[in-house]
């Protein structure tokens, strides 16, 4: 049977996958541990759901434990996560205390594995507290924050600072998102999962049956944006640049597609919003998916011509990434993580304003060779770069860099 | 092709890896770069001037460092970008020295202007330094013609190696290739100047790759 490795080599090449194989040399036999709060759902259950096993069948004894809490424990971690990405969150006393309680709880149980293994991995805020509840911990602990603190709510990062500046390091996606702790800080960009149901290659034949089952005809041009309906992802602003380009494109066709409608009221407003731009027009299709509807978002992009990511503000994008992947070239929002990602004039274009978005959308339409061009860029770039294979390959240098000593060079034998 | 005398070492092919790290020091504007360049270890200035190409980002065709990268794109100085985009990494033999070219250059364009240049507070400049992780990729070679067939299977990664990364570990500033044919008798002079025409910088290791294979195959022939 083809190992996982295998399948990534394929897409990869052997010589990436025989990479690692020499990288985790040095590691071999060591006992890893990763800690989330949650098993399934999420970005970053999706991503240890890869990794793990990966790690695994590199010959590193790796582990994966969740700890558990209740509907308090996760509304209090929302708050942080809210908090963390800039928000004004209170939280109550009461949730704080919790919040430690259940860290204490779970350490209970988690204590001897933790306290045994070489490195652990802490993945956001939820268990962070782990570690001062594992005094006689042997290894060396990180943690991990996949979430955009280039701006956080000062009230609440001083709380949780004082919890993760323990630690041996921390791993940041971006520079920019990092903030100053007593330790090593790695930086390490997020990835896409080649083989996972958003990016996997599609026959042609369901690419067309998904799409026109949401009433989208194929043989015209269709210009697409996948976000969540918020105002920082600028959904209006997509339309109007829609708008600017029918009118010299009178074929096109706008999707535009989100998660389902939450409770949230500031998604609903949003929503309402947009409804209003795209005033019926039938070109363009508003798409509310399931939140696990990942092969239909990866049918819709592979249908488009072009695709948006208009953010006014973004923290890494990985929508870009998946896009790109797709051989589609990029207009994006000329902020955060896209810049990383969409490079002017190479792999799409950056844009500040919907006329900007416009005029980079009719020249691409207009010059189809050049479409295709940057669309082939774009993948290639993404392989190079924002695969998962290249994630593993930054975990395991970063593990070697913690088990093997400092200075700016490492040489193993 | 006459055959040549080994008298060296064997080849080993290493491959490398970079794990990035935040300073937390960072610059929105010209002065505040400066202040920062000269104050942080040497091994920053040079991940700012070598890492470019080993990470997650494109390469960008116009400027071989990202102080000039930035002062184009968010400061929007040209002129400065051409002056520190000239900047020679591998003419410094030590990493001071090239700290005190870039203090000079950055010192010069503050002279001139009577306004210092702002980024967006989007666009700053974060000053990352890294620790190189060196590993063999298993792979030794005893004769220069087997390069035919080894370079074609190397990693982007171990072409940085090798080609850049070279620059600041050998005698001369050269890369690991010529390094090595040099040490066989009358050294492949020939195929060394080749290989010296080849300029790092503006080419992406993948082609990189290509350029090298190409001479190698047009120099060894591709029997072997």
């Amino acid at each position: 049977m083809e190992s996982a490795l295998d399948k990534y080599a394929g897409i990869c090449g052997p010589n990436v996958i025989d990479q690692l194989r020499q990288l985790v040399v040095p590691l071999k036999g060591i006992k890893v541990i990763h800690v989330n709060s949650t098993r399934k759902g999420g970005g970053v259950a999706e991503i240890l759901a890869k990794l793990v096993p990966l790690k695994k069948e590199l010959g590193i004894d790796v582990s994966w434990e969740v700890i558990d809490g209740n509907a308090d424990f996760f509304k209090c971690t929302k708050g942080f996560h809210n908090a963390l990405q800039g928000n004004k969150v209170e939280i109550p006393k009461s949730l704080l205390k919790n919040f430690e309680q259940t860290n204490r709880r779970n350490s209970e149980e988690l204590r001897e594995k933790l306290e045994d293994a070489d490195i652990v991995f802490i993945h956001d805020p939820q268990p962070a507290p782990l570690l001062e509840y594992c005094p006689d911990r042997r290894g060396k602990w990180i943690w991990r924050c996949h979430i955009d603190a280039s701006r956080p709510y000062r009230p609440i990062w001083k709380y949780l600072r004082s919890f993760v500046s323990g630690y041996d390091a921390s791993i940041f996606s971006l520079a920019a998102f990092a903030q100053p702790l007593p330790h090593v800080e790695y930086l390490i960009a997020p990835s896409i999962d080649p083989l996972s149901e958003k990016n996997i290659e599609l026959d042609r034949s369901e690419v067309e049956s998904v799409v026109s089952s949401l009433g989208v005809d194929l043989e015209r041009p269709v210009m697409t944006q996948v976000s969540r309906f918020d105002i920082f992802k600028d959904p209006v602003g997509v339309i109007r640049a829609y708008r600017l380009t029918k009118k010299f494109i009178p074929t096109l066709q706008l999707i535009l597609a989100g998660g389902e409608a939450t409770d949230d009221p500031e998604t609903l407003s949003v929503l309402d919003k947009v409804r209003t731009a795209a005033n019926d027009d039938p070109d363009i299709h508003i798409m509310l998916l399931p939140v696990d509807a990942h092969r239909s978002i990866n049918a819709i992009q592979r249908a488009s011509d072009i695709v948006f990511q208009k953010s006014l503000r973004e923290g890494f994008g990985l929508t870009v990434t998946e896009a790109m992947w797709k051989g589609k070239p990029v207009i994006g929002g000329d902020t955060g993580g896209i810049r990383i990602q969409v490079v002017n004039h190479q792999t799409g274009f950056l844009v500040n304003t919907p006329e900007g978005a416009a005029l980079r959308a009719r020249y691409l339409l207009f010059h189809r060779n050049l479409l295709h061009e940057m669309g082939e860029k774009a993948r290639s770039f993404v392989r190079e770069n924002f695969l998962l294979t290249r994630h593993l390959r930054e975990y395991l240098t970063v593990m070697v860099s913690l088990l093997h000593g400092r200075g700016d060079r490492i040489e193993l034998k | 092709m006459p055959k040549k005398k080994i008298t060296h070492e064997p080849f080993e092919i290493k491959d490398c890896a970079l794990a990035a790290i935040a300073t937390g020091q960072k610059a929105q504007n010209l002065r505040e770069l400066r202040d920062n360049i000269e104050t942080v270890a040497p091994s920053c200035i040079a991940y700012h001037f070598w890492a470019g190409k080993l990470r997650p980002r494109f390469d960008d065709p116009e400027f071989n460092n990202d102080f000039a990268a930035w002062a184009r794109h968010a400061l929007h100085d040209k002129v400065l970008a051409e002056r520190l985009g000239m900047i020679d990494p591998t003419s410094f033999d030590r990493r001071e020295d090239m700290k005190q070219e870039l203090l000079d250059i950055i010192e010069e364009r503050l002279d001139e202007n009577e306004h210092i240049p702002w980024a967006s507070a989007d666009q700053q400049f974060y000053f990352i330094t890294s620790q190189t992780v060196v590993f063999s990729a298993l792979k030794t070679i005893v004769k220069p013609s087997e390069l035919v067939s080894v370079v074609p299977e190397m990693t982007s990664s171990s072409i940085f190696y090798h080609f850049i990364d070279a620059r600041r570990r050998t005698f001369g500033h050269i890369d690991d290739f010529r390094a090595w044919l040099y040490g066989f008798e009358d050294g492949y002079r020939d195929l060394c100047d080749i290989l010296s025409n080849i300029d790092p910088f503006f080419s992406t290791l993948p082609e990189l790759r290509q350029q090298l294979c190409d001479i190698f195959i047009d120099y060894f022939g591709k029997e072997r």
